[in-house]
């Protein structure tokens, strides 16, 4: 369980930062008067800060798949499963993704529509790029014999690559409709909010794609063994 | 999906708005259906927890027959009595407790005690709520599929729990009972998004943190966790799920399934209980965080008393949210785990007494000399700290670990939770029904009914559980059909065990009194008027009740003082309302009605 408690301490650290910039040390009995103990903020978009909760939430999802995997892969019976070529193409897709939604990210900020444009439209090619090769990816590695069901190794790896394919696919939802509106839309205004949370979602997935990789890859093994050696 | 108008600096929450701009329903299915007003979404929740807990409640009760009187009634068999102990504890603690607490009260009071004019999700809120009538929908077509629900035990261990020897094991059971709790948990993160977000985000000017009421503390800070912790069930139903369905082996060791070796090998059974508890732990929390924010406020405005230690009280809060994390695998003393593991997790569960025993201190202090009314409300509270005190002192016998080995799959266990767990926060539960149904109807609750429930509730809880713990000492097991004849199970055992059942079934009755209570009432109750209980928090200060869609009328409170100032000095009632800006102008929420 290594990795979700060291993600829900990096979480808790953000928290108790946050928290001791709250004010919870004011004795609320003693102050009166509409402006409270603190400065009015301006407030952040609700969704800004609804989309960082909701990366902690699939954050520590992943983190305990990835604990569980950890768990699960000292077992005998575990054979690392060969990690297939394409899976590099595939990474490159998705960085060049994230990079496309971060200049969309720009482009929104410095209004030019026909740059954003162009960003959005090669950022959902890649990721569609990106999902396509890892089915690929699935079909080579079952056409070699690696079944689902033949090897832990094996289910981990189709249900983490699942997972974070269907949390994508859920991303690309998000961003045909910010595409969709950069088309009747004439000016960036109003698409800055939504293209600069595509981006940051995309980011964050690019983040655990590599996370994944080093796992499957076992770049991660030295760290996992920490993980490990703190539980047993 | 809502029209949210985006301003330059991107969305605006509903509460920054006017009235006029906030999403309006326009027939009768967007207002009382697919509502998008967090007011309706939490009536909707509660209505759907409570029959599930009416359906639960049947369960227990035919658990109890059988326990009472063995072999009397054919038709619990040892199947049916697995499935109904599985379904009553899955019910209770995911589709009742969790979704009533954060679903119901977290709707309906965060918006209203914070200044809001809704959830700032309102689209997001209305699916939620969707997509956890969906679960319960799943959830309960498993007593009609082949083979009927799973009687897996509501912790679920495989490998038993996905086998041909457990009722619904390779039938339809476990896998309708993985897939509804994949479901809820979907559902409960939407909502979840929903209540952090608000409290962060929506409060009214004025609004600080360190005023909202406890009740909003608590409902926040569960449902941050329960948003960290749910996704470890959903991981465990995830593997199990595909162990069962495609065959793999995350969670079955090699194994022989009734003479016949299975094509499995190398799963580890371990790995599931420790993502169930890492869950299961927090959950119990979950349901906790949320009481003790409601009993909070129930004690202060029944005792027209600030709330003793308020600061003390939210870093408590806080500090049992977080520790709660770090203390899963108490439950698991006896999984063969290293004994230093368990040496580490009693320390910490330990440590969890201290934030918690400050709260009942705190508790006791706000009711010291206070000028203490007993309210329906007030009573359950009251009945709630005597309860919970019980619960948690057995807590420390079972969170040790040489006194948990013995006592371990006893009825010691079941009494325990039951107490801490069931009856505890079901009290609560009752006492903020009777507290906001006036808010919610504009009528209160008959009065005589209410005292005949909490009476026989709270003693007849009592004579249930209590005598429980003997019979766990005595070494009765949990989970047994039928104990038998057994040479260290005394007659006397037998006699206690009718005696409870026959107790259940009073006390469970009761609760239909209760039922009839909350729709008789609706019509029949004395009208309730703004502020029946004189409080200080901002829903009472409505200008209609029940608040209409948007809640505030024109203008969105504004919030001048803390949740507590009752019987403040020179002030010329005994309670200031929180959008009240001196101490002796007129009450805004007294004179409506």
């Amino acid at each position: 369980m290594g990795s979700i408690l060291l993600f829900l301490g990096g979480l808790a650290v953000i928290g108790t930062w946050w928290l001791s910039r709250q004010g919870l040390a004011s004795k609320p009995w003693l102050e009166q008067g509409a402006e409270g103990a603190l400065p009015e903020e301006a407030p952040a978009p609700p969704y800004r800060v609804g989309l960082l909760i909701l990366l902690a939430v699939i954050g520590s999802l992943f983190a305990l798949f990835i604990s569980a995997y950890a768990m699960r892969m000292q077992l005998p019976d575990w054979r690392n499963l060969p990690v297939p070529r394409i899976l590099w193409l595939n990474t490159t897709m998705l960085a060049l993704s994230s990079l496309a939604l971060h200049g969309a990210k720009r482009a929104a900020e410095r209004g030019e529509m026909p740059e954003l444009r162009a960003y959005l439209l090669a950022a959902g090619i890649s990721a569609l790029a990106f999902l396509s090769g890892q089915l690929l990816a699935w079909r080579q590695l079952s056409g070699d014999g690696y079944a689902l069901a033949a090897n832990p190794a094996n289910a981990f790896f189709y249900i983490l690559t699942g997972l974070h394919g269907l949390h994508l696919l859920g991303g690309l939802v998000a961003l045909g409709r910010t595409t969709d509106k950069a088309w009747r839309e004439t000016t960036t205004e109003r698409l800055r909010l939504s293209v600069e949370l595509c981006a940051t979602y995309w980011h964050f997935l690019f983040l655990v794609w590599l996370v994944f990789l080093s796992v499957l890859t076992g770049w991660a093994g030295g760290f996992v063994d920490i993980c490990r050696q703190w539980l047993t | 999906m809502v029209d949210v108008p985006l301003g330059p600096a991107g969305a605006v929450a509903p509460s920054d708005l006017d009235d006029v701009e906030l999403y309006h329903p326009h027939s009768w299915v967007t207002k009382y259906v697919f509502s998008q007003d967090a007011k309706v979404i939490a009536i909707q929740y509660a209505f759907v927890a409570l029959s599930v807990g009416l359906i639960a409640l049947v369960l227990s009760w035919l658990m109890r027959l059988q326990l009472g009187f063995p072999g009397v009634f054919a038709f619990i068999d040892a199947s049916a009595y697995y499935q109904f102990i599985t379904m009553h504890g899955m019910m209770m603690v995911v589709y009742v407790l969790t979704a009533l607490f954060l679903g119901g009260f977290g709707n309906y009071l965060i918006p209203l005690m914070i200044g809001a004019r809704d959830m700032v999700f309102p689209y997001v809120n209305m699916l939620s709520f969707w997509v956890y009538f969906l679960a319960v929908l799943v959830l309960v077509a498993s007593f009609f599929a082949p083979g009927g629900p799973t009687g897996a035990g509501w912790t679920l261990y495989p490998p038993q729990a996905i086998l041909s020897g457990t009722p619904g094991g390779q039938d339809w059971g476990i896998i309708l009972m993985l897939s509804s709790l994949i479901i809820f948990i979907i559902g409960f993160t939407m909502g979840g998004l929903n209540y952090v977000v608000t409290v962060l985000q929506a409060r009214a000017r004025g609004m600080t943190l360190m005023r909202m009421p406890l009740t909003v503390w608590g409902i926040f800070t569960a449902s941050f966790m329960a948003l960290l912790a749910f996704p470890a069930l959903f991981v465990g139903a995830v593997m199990m799920l595909f162990d069962r369905i495609f065959g793999t082996s995350f969670f079955v060791p090699a194994i022989v399934e009734m003479g016949q070796p299975l094509d499995r090998n190398g799963g580890s059974p371990l790995l599931f209980q420790h993502l169930f508890w890492f869950f299961g732990h927090p959950e119990v929390y979950i349901v906790a965080l949320p009481a003790f924010g409601i009993v909070s406020d129930l004690i202060s405005t029944h005792a027209r008393r600030n709330i003793f230690g308020y600061r003390m009280m939210v870093w408590a809060l806080l500090a049992i949210g977080a520790l709660s994390f770090v203390v899963w695998a108490h439950h698991m003393y006896v999984s063969g785990m290293n004994p230093y593991f368990g040496f580490f997790f009693a320390t910490t569960t330990l440590i969890i007494a201290v934030p918690t025993a400050i709260k009942v201190y705190n508790w006791i202090l706000t009711l010291w000399r206070g000028n203490i009314h007993l309210t329906l409300p007030m009573l359950f509270a009251l009945a709630f700290i005597v309860t919970f005190v019980n619960g948690g002192l057995t807590g420390l016998f079972l969170g040790n670990v040489v006194v948990d080995v013995p006592l371990s799959d006893t009825m010691f266990v079941v009494a325990h939770f039951h107490m801490v767990m069931g009856v505890a926060p079901i009290l609560v539960i009752f006492g903020a029904i009777y507290h906001w149904y006036p808010k919610v109807t504009g009528r209160m609750l008959n009065e005589t009914l209410g005292r005949i429930h909490f009476w026989v509730t709270f003693l007849g809880a009592y004579a249930i559980f209590f005598p429980m713990h003997y019979l766990g000492l005595m070494g009765i097991p949990r989970r047994y059909h039928d104990i038998g004849d057994m040479a260290f199970v005394p007659p006397s055992a037998h006699t206690l065990n009718a005696f409870i059942t026959i107790v259940a079934l009073v006390v469970g009755a009761t609760q239909l009194l209760f039922v009839f209570n909350l729709f008789w009432s609706l019509r029949h109750g004395r009208l309730a008027g703004g502020n029946p209980w004189h409080a200080t928090t901002l829903e009472w200060q409505t200008p209609e009740t029940p608040p209409p869609h948007g809640n505030w009328g024109k203008t969105v409170p504004t919030v001048y003082r803390w949740a507590y100032d009752y019987s403040v000095p020179g002030a010329d009632q005994d309670f200031l309302p929180q959008n009240q800006p001196g101490i002796t102008s007129v009450v805004p929420g007294a004179s409506h009605g």
